[in-house]
């Protein structure tokens, strides 16, 4: 039988980024294919070329053996190709009769298509008992039945191959399962799912072919039935690079930062932290690993006052951090600097830097009420001195402090908020991501950086999903996923496969 | 080296000279179109605006109000906020000098008086402000929404106060009464008779002054600082400390105060009495300023003397040439607008290849 989608050697580079090299792959018609991979692994590159999203630069795609060009997802719709996203496309104040018709109205009257599209949608329904009425208004309807309206807009326009993007992510274990349920059924109609995650149990429980995927390449393929969430584990992560960078031996001190039960819940009410309890001692580097999405930004942002928890407490050198005294985190940020927490967000341009501020300028970003004179006014003589020696300390590129931080490189604008906060003589660091988009190059350079801090004593807590770097890091590793700590292992009990497991939401026993 | 983007020097002299020029290329070729000579068109207007000492006068006249409405769209647009309310609290702030100096003009010295209405027209223009800040820091109302509801709100707020409470009784003018001679500005030309009988006053100097507290607030302070941040990314400044909500507000309420100030000079310095309409689109020609001069106090002066040079100038012109109407210079203060604000950008890739050509030869 000619498989349902086929990939040949196919090719995307954005700028410098190869998002997807070579990849090649078949999908059988009639099966349940699952594609896993870290994040940055090249599969939303991949489903998106699939949908017409992307043009790949080189390379075919074979729809049901036919070699197709797919350049809008219109066209991808007319092959019969649906996508679930992990976000929904749905207009939350249509009903959801008037969101599977938009787009395909057919005609100025809709009285006459609504009628028939309702009774189509009641069939459907029933045949493969999706539980969702017509006429219900989406914001009414929870997360799950939202999904399930995604679903149904993809059999209504005769979707053949039904690609869901981590579908899983923002379900409960009843509505997982009640998801699972709705695709064995598709399965026996002869439809073929493409199911992307990184969660290693729904590949075993549902799947019958696996194809994983790192650094855009093709890491593995194998049939479910031949593998075992360890070995597919392994080939998700890959083996680390050798070599350590110097440090001092590991002596913690005193415990700078103690979190205990910290909640947090969105406005829908889903949970993007639950019971989290993490210690942070003076001169260790504590990593938090995990794929991206499980609560690490938001962890991040609440230990730098950015964002209120719902609930818990955080102690910060013996003193409680003052969340419960405040409704809103307007002006908190600059509180926890004060008490001395430094910070490197994970997204630089968004949170880190001003783009369109002078590198200079950026230096004193977040202190720039210290760094004033007598008459109140900046001390320009005072910044630029500084600013000279951090771009000399840390190596940053041109060292030009006139210039738009927007245009240097996003591993000097990196090396520039790193100076900027390990200046700053902070006694806890939160580090996220610090290497990410940032130059190879860098990457040892941020990292040498990061250990002489923990070498002086300064508590260090890090988020990073590469694991590459939590072992050059990491003096202790703190794993999560689904915003729950899955697991807790010092650096000598490192182990990709266990630690692969555990961020595919595997707990430890 | 090639640069992707164009020096300062070029983005914040050339282009905008370069528009101006086009601006006014589209102007001359109007007025041929109406059967006048552009040339002696520009001369009369020239000669009419700037080099008779009266005319000089006038045109700073005018723009001592402008400096004030387009310092006033400036420090929101820093903020990253459109105010387009600019016209109707200065409007608001001439109802608190008025007020200020119905109550007090007979009692108080000019020593008081003046003070006294330049705080009542900033508080007024701030409170008038107030709102539109407080809704779109609290509850995310976009400010050019609400800004513009308030213009006609203030507009008819007005009406109804001056028709039905300030017109002195007996009287058909809808304006106030005039005030006392105490409440009058005094005009520069007690200390430079050159300068001829016009109504330039102190309010000029003021207007400068408030500049170069701007520009110093703007590049030297830690709460300007913050405040371009953000504009320029509330995410980022929310991570920098900075109390986004609150420096929203304070912003408005700054923007407002400059606004209302404008007030002083258009009433205290000529009419002395509120009447009807008064800011006649000072208000809204603060944001052609605020735009053309990008926010930028020597940009905001010149910006503010070219328009008080066309008002000027172009009452001059169409007083000599009957086939011009007085509404031309609305007509090319909208092409400014056009070439400034909504076409910025136009030449900027014709000047870097420039550059780019000349560097590499």
């Amino acid at each position: 039988m000619q498989p349902a989608v086929e990939f040949r050697n196919i090719s995307k580079a954005f700028g410098a980024v190869q998002a997807n090299a070579d990849v090649s792959f078949s999908i059988a018609k009639g099966s349940i294919h699952g594609v896993i991979g870290e994040n940055g692994a090249g599969k939303s590159t991949l489903m998106s070329i699939l949908y017409g999203y992307y043009n790949a630069d080189s390379g075919q795609l074979l729809i049901n053996g036919e070699e197709r060009q797919i350049r809008t997802s219109l066209e991808a719709i007319s092959m019969g190709i649906g996508m679930v996203h992990q976000h929904f496309m749905l207009v939350e104040n249509m009903t959801v009769l008037d969101n599977v018709m938009l787009g395909t109205e057919g005609g100025f009257k809709l009285a006459a298509k609504r009628k028939e599209t309702e009774s189509r949608l009641r069939e459907i329904c029933a045949k493969y008992r999706l539980d969702v009425d017509p006429l219900a208004t989406i914001h009414d309807l929870s997360v799950g039945a939202q999904q399930r309206v995604e679903i149904l807009k993809q059999i209504y326009r005769s979707a053949e191959i039904l690609i869901l993007d981590e579908p899983t992510a923002v379900l409960t274990a009843q509505e997982t399962a009640s998801l699972f349920e709705i695709l064995r059924l598709f399965k026996e109609q002869g439809k073929t799912i493409i199911l992307i995650t990184h969660k290693l149990g729904e590949i075993m429980e549902i799947t019958d072919q696996v194809t994983v995927m790192r650094a855009g390449r093709v890491a593995g393929a194998v049939a479910t039935r031949d593998t075992s969430k360890e070995q597919l584990a392994n080939m998700m992560v890959g083996r680390p690079i050798e070599g350590n960078l110097p440090r001092k031996p590991f002596s913690p001190g005193a415990p700078v930062l103690k979190v205990s039960g910290l909640q947090l819940q969105d406005k829908q009410g889903v949970k993007l932290l639950s019971d989290i309890d993490l210690t942070v001692r003076a001169g260790e580097i504590v990593a938090i690993a995990g794929v991206s999405g499980n609560g690490q930004s938001e962890l991040m942002e609440i230990l730098s006052g950015m964002r209120l928890p719902s609930s818990g407490k955080v102690e910060f050198l013996g003193e409680e951090l003052p969340y419960a005294r405040r409704s809103n985190a307007d002006g908190l940020p600059a509180e926890f600097r004060e008490r001395g927490i430094g910070h490197v967000p994970e997204d630089r341009l968004r949170d880190g830097v001003i783009k369109d501020f002078s590198v200079m300028q950026n230096t004193v970003f977040g202190y720039q009420d210290r760094v004033k004179n007598k008459a109140d006014l900046f001390d320009f003589k005072a910044i630029a001195d500084r600013c000279a020696h951090l771009l000399e300390a840390f190596d940053v590129r041109p060292k030009n402090p006139d210039l738009r931080i927007g245009l240097l490189s996003g591993g000097n604008q990196q090396k520039v908020v790193i100076a900027r906060e390990v200046s700053a003589a902070p006694k806890l660091m939160l580090v996220g991501q610090p290497t990410r988009g940032v130059d190879i190059g860098t990457i040892e350079s941020i990292h040498t950086q990061l250990l002489r801090l923990r070498d002086e004593g300064v508590a260090i807590l890090l988020v990073s999903t590469e694991l590459e770097e939590v072992r050059a890091l990491a003096d202790r590793i703190v794993v999560v996923s689904g915003g729950r700590v899955t697991g807790e292992l010092n650096i000598d009990e490192f182990d990709t496969t266990r630690i692969g497991l555990l961020m595919g939401g595997m707990h430890k026993h | 080296m090639k640069t992707t983007e164009l020096p300062r020097w070029a983005s914040g002299f050339v282009l905008p000279v370069l528009n101006l020029l086009s601006a006014l290329l589209v102007a001359a070729l109007v007025i041929h179109l109406l059967g006048e000579s552009p040339v002696e068109s520009l001369q009369i207007l020239i000669n009419s605006a700037v080099i008779n000492p009266e005319g000089l006068s006038y045109t700073l006249f005018y723009a001592s109000t402008f400096i004030f409405t387009g310092l006033a769209v400036s420090v929101a647009m820093k903020a990253g906020l459109f105010n387009i309310g600019a016209e109707g609290q200065m409007y608001l702030g001439g109802l608190g000098l008025t007020l200020a100096m119905l109550s007090f003009d007979a009692t108080l010295s000019p020593w008081l008086l003046i003070p006294l209405a330049m705080v009542a027209s900033a508080v007024f223009g701030a409170g008038w402000a107030f709102l539109p800040g407080y809704l779109q820091a609290k509850r995310g109302s976009h400010v050019v929404v609400t800004t513009i509801m308030f213009n006609f709100i203030a507009a008819n707020l007005m009406n109804w106060l001056i028709v039905g409470f300030l017109i002195p009784e007996g009287d058909q003018n809808p304006a106030s009464r005039t005030f006392s001679e105490a409440a009058a500005m005094p005009r520069l030309v007690d200390w430079f008779p050159a300068l001829g009988d016009t109504p330039l006053n102190i309010s000029f100097l003021f207007a400068i002054i408030a500049l170069v507290i701007y520009g110093v607030v703007m590049s030297r302070s830690s709460w300007g600082y913050k405040l371009q941040a953000t504009g320029l990314n509330q995410h980022a400044a929310h991570y920098a400390g900075v109390r986004i909500s609150r420096m929203i507000i304070v912003a408005m309420l700054i923007s407002g105060a400059l606004a209302g100030l404008a007030a002083v000079n258009s009433i205290m310095g000529s009419t002395h009495y509120l009447s009807l309409n008064f800011p006649a689109g000072a208000g809204f020609i603060g944001i052609a300023i605020a735009l053309m001069g990008r926010q930028n106090p020597v940009g905001i002066f010149l910006s503010a003397v070219l328009f008080g040079a066309l008002i000027q100038g172009g009452f001059d012109l169409s007083l000599e040439k009957p086939n011009i109407p007085q509404e031309t210079f609305i007509f090319i203060q909208g092409l400014i607008i056009l070439f400034c604000g909504a076409m910025e950008n136009m030449y900027a890739p014709a000047v870097l290849k420039l550059i780019n050509a000349t560097r590499k030869g």
